[in-house]
């Protein structure tokens, strides 16, 4: 899948009133679908333990009186099928505890702020794209019917819809599309340690000269600052000598961590005061 | 070996850029989590006050980060938070008894208005497929059995007694609220949202729900008027029928919207027309799932305490008169900005 290889093509231009663009990603179709699976699991949990609470209190109560308790049964069955994901998505983190747990969020294509109407749409929409194909297996399943011939037409119709998000570019559901949504990533960020303020003796004996330092460029800064936040023994050693054979200085395995960091930071100044003088270096093959 | 020049200089001055910032980002990401978890309320008036200050330095911090820093992990921390920020604040969000009463007082009788068209085509299909469902039986009363599914025709048949069906229509429950009256909502819900939401296959199955419903409402009724309790039955349905068979018309009609729209979508491009007639449709169900709770209160309280013909046919007429008089008359005049 297209996506898959280049995160780029789910990055939309997300400009603010203040005129700064916020980039947002939209989530891609194995996030939206865990995020789904997990509201399931809940939805299914909940339903199976006030069943089993409405069973008990019919045996106890006898039919006569358990009536009440059949008609909250139903009513709260139907609440969860149809209002689960309309409150959580109408609250204040437009998100449903399965989206929220997957970092993502629903919000309005336009930008602008999102609306009742358009989280009752696109949630009423997934009575064809989930509940039909389910329920018509269901009511083949219960009956019988070896009719294979309309379960197959019926199963490919419904999945049609189902598999609808990954047949267009900002990733839809036909729920979306009529309410004039999309589901976007909203990740919690930790501000995490600024690498190039570390303090560390043996990094303080590493030096380069500005030809060692023009080796590199943005792409390759940003892969080590992965590798070396990563913190993996390994990674860390191999990447160090392929730095040390390209710009021909000779690192001891142990000290790999040290070597990589002062050179993390030596080139990020070094790069940073190029962007300063007008000049972005975007990789190693760049000026 | 020697330092180049200036490198010193540069790490310097984005470590103080950070360091200067970096309290007012954790002041706004404090804020944003104490406000997503409750009401604005709990804030102070300072607090509140400072919020959009502080999400527009946070702004400016991401734009100085994105032209002049190369930590990329402090430009993804900036624009996560800049973005929960941007949620947060422009939408627009107002409290939910504000959004309930809107919704009652404009937004639900707005948007029937604006599907009239489809809504009477609706109601006009229902009446065809009632004609059709009665003429169907009338000719060869085994239809019957394939228009009504056993589980709803609750024991009504063709072949039912006289006694029979004038006990159904008669017979007191002596409770008010039953499982079945329960049942029969969730299930009318069920078929309403479906009429709605199939309606994105060019209208085609809303129509074909909707004829159906009308069917079976036909084919019920031949049974009973082949007995001479035509007049009967109607007052027993019309209590809460007039409602019920309102809102599943309404849905059949909010589903067709979505389909034409589609499938003619006029000056907009496909896209828009389906967004913006998803969001009409949609208000306009909110509405159905409310007056066919209503219909289920009415039903369950109403149609077995309630045995006299004149009375049922009296409250079933003056309610469906009070719904179009809602919807079409009644025009709440909106003061302010609102």
């Amino acid at each position: 899948m297209a996506t898959a290889r280049n995160p780029a093509a789910l990055v939309r231009p997300l400009v603010t009133p203040e005129g700064v663009d916020l980039r947002v990603k939209l989530a891609d179709a194995g996030t939206r679908a865990s995020g789904f699976l997990l509201d399931v699991v809940i939805i299914v949990v909940a339903a199976v333990a006030v069943s089993l609470v409405a069973i008990f209190g019919l045996g106890g109560l006898g039919v006569k009186d358990a009536e009440p308790l059949v008609i909250v049964w139903i009513i709260f069955i139907f609440l969860l099928r149809n209002v689960y994901f309309i409150a959580f998505e109408a609250g204040r983190r437009a998100a449903t505890p399965g989206k929220r747990m997957v970092g993502v969020r629903v919000a309005s294509r336009s930008g602008a702020g999102l609306t009742l109407d358009q989280v009752i749409a696109r949630n009423l929409m997934r009575e064809i794209e989930v509940f039909l194909p389910l329920s018509i297996l269901a009511a083949r399943g219960s009956a019988g019917v070896a009719d294979t011939l309309s379960t197959i037409f019926g199963l490919v119709w419904a999945l049609l819809f189902s598999l609808f998000p990954l047949f267009n570019r900002d990733r839809l559901r036909i729920g979306d599309l009529l309410a004039g949504t999309w589901v976007v990533e909203a990740p919690k960020v930790a501000l995490l340690e600024d690498l190039s303020l570390r303090k560390d003796p043996i990094t303080a004996r590493f030096q380069f000269s500005a030809a060692q330092l023009d080796a590199y460029g943005i792409a390759e800064l940003h892969k080590l600052e992965e590798v070396l936040r990563r913190d993996d023994y390994f990674a860390m050693k191999a990447v160090a000598e392929t730095i040390g054979r390209k710009i021909g200085a000779r690192v001891e395995p142990v000290d790999s961590k040290a070597f990589l960091t002062a050179y993390y930071g030596e080139l990020r100044a070094h790069l940073e005061r190029k962007l300063l003088l007008g000049n972005r270096k975007a990789d190693k093959y760049a000026q | 070996m020697t330092l180049p020049a200036g490198t010193h200089a540069v790490r310097q001055s984005l470590a103080s850029f950070r360091q200067e910032r970096e309290a007012d980002w954790k002041a706004f990401e404090a804020l944003l989590a104490r406000v997503e978890k409750r009401a604005p309320r709990a804030l102070s008036e300072d607090e509140l006050l400072s919020l959009p200050l502080l999400y527009r330095s946070a702004l400016s911090s991401l734009s100085v980060a994105r032209a002049t820093s190369l930590d990329s992990a402090l430009i993804a921390y900036l624009e996560a938070l800049c973005l929960r920020g941007y949620f947060y604040l422009y939408g627009a969000r107002r409290s939910l008894r504000m959004r309930i009463g809107d919704f009652f007082l404009h937004d639900w009788p707005a948007a029937i208005r604006d599907l009239w068209r489809e809504v009477w085509t609706s109601v006009a299909l229902t009446v065809i497929g009632a004609i059709a469902g009665y003429w169907l039986v009338a000719s060869d009363k085994r239809w019957y059995d394939a228009i009504i599914a056993p589980s709803l025709a609750g024991g009504r048949n063709p072949d039912s007694s006289a006694e029979m069906l004038r006990s159904v229509l008669y017979g007191g429950g002596d409770h008010f609220l039953s499982g079945f009256a329960a049942y029969l909502f969730t299930h009318n819900t069920q078929v309403a949202i479906l009429a709605f939401a199939l309606g994105f296959a060019f209208a085609v199955p809303s129509v074909l729900i909707i004829l159906m419903n009308g069917c079976m409402l036909g084919a019920i009724f031949q049974i009973y008027a082949a007995k001479r309790l035509g007049f009967e039955l109607g007052g027993w349905l019309s209590i809460h029928g007039t409602t019920e068979l309102f809102a599943i018309a309404i849905a059949g009609a909010a589903g067709m919207r979505i389909g034409t729209s589609i499938a003619f979508p006029g000056e907009l491009t496909r896209m828009a027309a389906a967004a913006r007639a998803g969001r009409v449709a949609a208000t306009a169900m909110v509405g159905v799932a409310v007056m066919l709770l209503f219909a289920g209160l009415l039903e369950g309280i109403g149609r077995q305490t309630i045995t006299g013909d004149i009375a049922r046919y009296s409250i079933g007429g003056g309610i469906l008169a009070l719904w179009i008089s809602y919807f079409y008359l009644f025009r709440m005049m909106r003061h302010g900005n609102g």
